[in-house]
């Protein structure tokens, strides 16, 4: 079924909300957004026909302008449902910080948090050696769409040798019907600090176009754990590509939670360099006609680099799961060692995962494995459940949360793991602990 | 307590029981003993209600009711207990998430309110005691890196925590060592009662020094060719099966 990608009217609209972006004066941002239209122009959306986007159709962008907004009403009890009390925020409202719903009292000296209107109205030198530098627009039409389109977004840095006391947290929420949320974040982690930050992405309007595009730069030593829960509306489109420049012995720790959304993508890219090391941990959640796509890329450039890859999948109704993980060792990253694994669990026979695990290794002294399972509750536990009293309903609900929950677990951040935990249980209800 | 009259199961048209009859009144200890193959496993599985095998003649009733015709979740909340040959593991789901989870849903076919936490606790941890078992079992995966002997006294106990009218014991007693069997036997013994019938399929004469039967039976080619006191075991250990076998009960 070809598709027809027809970018025309956004590319009509452009014109339009271009004066209103950020850094309108500043000429290489407008270098980085010129480009971005040009590819954008020139290949629209990503379509099945790029290896990349095989399995996902973008064709619903095109049915639907989505456009920016700044609309910023919003209902704070509902959005303080995802807020987690002990952690410094970010709220960002239809694609724009929130001055007002952020919280950073208190912030300390060595963590500098502004919206990215402010630091590219201020001193934009460093954020230019760093914006369009951990992902290019040649990575795919969405990137450069977001380099076009971003209005807003967060741009973070932690002093070297400092340790966060608390997590910050980025609240993503759209509450305007049919937005464009396109924000772009870099993260800063410098030389010898670490940093715990969770992104949610949330909404309350029924349709809308979350984009966000993150730029993270582990200097040497640095440590960041990275959480990202998706919790979109459940007719929202959602993009989140996370692109990680990591110097050498730096530590990435990424959790993907992939619950909401019709349709969803997450991208996960890594560089690592000399001995860094990095681990993605994932778990994709689909029901109804929900189609949730993970694509990771970990680039082993340098020699003893170390990533750990585990991902799982739930898939019920007519829900289709995607996960593309690729390895990348090059000549010159000699004793590497790498794990993937994805694991899938359908739950209904119209349930669907394509799943694509891609090792390219180009040095010879290298441990490298992967490991991809498709299968359904095994009917011996269930009966197991069944022997004990627990009626079948019940027992498929508890082996089905189990089998999530594991991923769940792996969550440090107590807050974080409850609110997650909570989702988990709403969608496969088995009898309360 | 229960009664099966003249048993017939295949699986996939193959039959493996051909006129099982067998009666247990309340409290009394039944063993079943018989060689690889006699339908020992088939019975327990039959009578739990597991999928994949057909009754084509016979019935089974337990207390008054047809056996046969209740879902395997309603014969365990009616107080019928299955201890697994080959406990399952089953990663994700804590001990003690599956023995409140299975408590409840037998107090509520009763009619009864759900467990109070505390007092859940309590219960749950004597028995941990009563199986020298350590309490942080309770808090791992069921069955998961569990070795041979810690999964069949896991087992024992679900049997202690759940009260059950009708325990069968599926070849508990495989696979044990002499002080895992002494501790499961311990746990057994300590469960029975004037108002709890015990099914014990075994493979050994052993388990029977540790757990004294009322009545002991042969089963073989699918039937009860023998039934006895517990000298009968005894009779067994010396002279094997062989000289039962093509008798009729």
């Amino acid at each position: 079924m070809a598709v027809e990608q027809s970018p025309e009217s956004y590319l009509a609209a452009y014109p339009a909300i271009a004066s209103a972006l950020p850094g309108a004066d500043l000429p290489w941002l407008q270098q980085l957004r010129q480009d971005g239209l040009k590819t954008f122009e020139a290949h629209g959306f990503p379509n099945l026909r790029d290896e990349e986007w095989r399995y996902t159709n973008l064709a619903v962008l095109n049915k639907t302008q989505f456009t920016p907004t700044d609309n910023q009403e919003i209902d704070t009890d509902w959005l303080d449902a995802y807020r987690l009390e002990n952690a410094w925020s970010v709220v960002l409202v239809n694609g724009r910080f929130s001055s007002t719903l952020s919280r950073l009292t208190g912030l300390p000296g060595e963590v500098s948090v502004q919206s990215m209107r402010a630091a590219l109205d201020g001193n934009s030198t460093d954020l230019q050696a760093r914006l369009g530098h951990a992902v290019t627009n040649d990575e795919h039409s969405l990137v450069a769409f977001n380099s076009a389109w971003f209005a807003d977004g967060v741009v973070i840095e932690v002093a070297a040798n400092y340790r966060m006391a608390k997590p910050l947290q980025i609240l993503h929420v759209v509450t305007y019907a049919n937005a464009l949320a396109a924000t772009r974040n870099v993260v800063v982690i410098n030389e010898s600090a670490e940093a715990e930050i969770i992104e949610n992405y949330i909404g309350s309007a029924a349709s809308y176009f979350s984009a966000a595009v993150n730029e993270c730069f582990l200097e040497a030593n640095a440590g960041l754990t990275l959480y990202k829960a998706q919790i979109e509306a459940d007719k929202a489109c959602h993009f989140g590509g996370t692109y990680v420049k990591q110097a050498r012995d730096s530590r990435l720790m990424h959790h993907n939670f992939a619950f909401g959304a019709i349709l969803a993508r997450t991208d996960i890219r890594s560089d690592l360099h000399v001995a860094s090391e990095c681990s993605v941990n994932g778990l994709y959640l689909g029901a109804n006609r929900q189609h949730i796509d993970n694509h990771t890329r970990i680039n082993h450039l340098m020699p003893r680099g170390i990533s750990r890859e585990f991902y799982k999948g739930v898939l019920d109704n007519r829900a289709r799961g995607v996960f593309q993980g690729r390895v990348i060792v090059a000549e010159d990253a000699q004793q590497t060692d790498s794990e993937m694994s994805n694991r899938n669990l359908l739950l209904s026979a119209d349930a669907e995962v394509d799943t694509k695990p891609q090792l390219e290794i180009y040095a010879d002294d290298v441990k490298c494995s992967h490991g991809v399972t498709v299968g359904q509750l095994e009917e011996k536990s269930v009966f197991y459940l069944q022997s004990r009293g627990v009626d079948e309903a019940s027992a498929r609900n508890i082996l089905t949360f189990a089998f999530a929950n594991e991923m769940v677990d792996k969550v440090e951040n107590a807050e974080l793991k409850a609110l997650l935990f909570k989702q988990l249980l709403a969608r496969f209800p088995a009898i309360s602990l | 307590m229960l009664s099966i009259k003249n048993l017939h199961v295949s699986i996939n048209d193959k039959p493996i029981l051909k006129g099982l009859t067998l009666d247990i009144n309340p409290g009394e200890v039944h063993a079943i003993m018989g060689p690889n193959g006699a339908g020992k496993s088939t019975l327990s599985h039959v009578l739990s209600g597991k999928a994949g095998y057909t009754v084509t003649e016979g019935s089974v009733t337990y207390q008054g009711k047809d056996l046969l015709e209740l879902a395997p979740e309603i014969r365990a909340r009616e107080g019928v207990f299955l201890a697994f040959q080959y406990p399952v593991e089953i990663p994700g789901v804590s001990n003690i998430y599956l023995l409140k989870a299975a408590l409840n849903a037998m107090r509520k076919h009763h009619g009864l309110p759900e467990v109070d936490a505390m007092d859940f606790l309590t219960i749950v941890k004597s028995k941990v005691k009563l199986l020298q078992m350590d309490e942080k079992f309770l808090y791992r995966a069921v069955n998961e890196g569990f070795s041979g002997g810690e999964k069949k006294r896991n087992e024992i106990l679900q049997a202690a925590v759940l009260e059950p009218k009708l325990c069968i014991l599926d070849e508990t007693d495989s696979g044990l060592d002499i002080d895992a069997l002494r501790i499961v036997a311990e746990g057994v013994n300590s469960l029975r009662a004037a108002e709890r019938s015990f099914l014990m399929i075994t493979h050994y004469q052993r388990l029977l020094d540790y757990v004294i039967p009322d009545v002991v039976h042969v089963l073989a080619e699918g039937r009860i060719v023998k039934s006895g006191g517990p000298e009968l075991a005894l009779e067994l250990e010396e002279k094997g099966y062989s000289w039962l076998e093509g008798q009729a009960a």
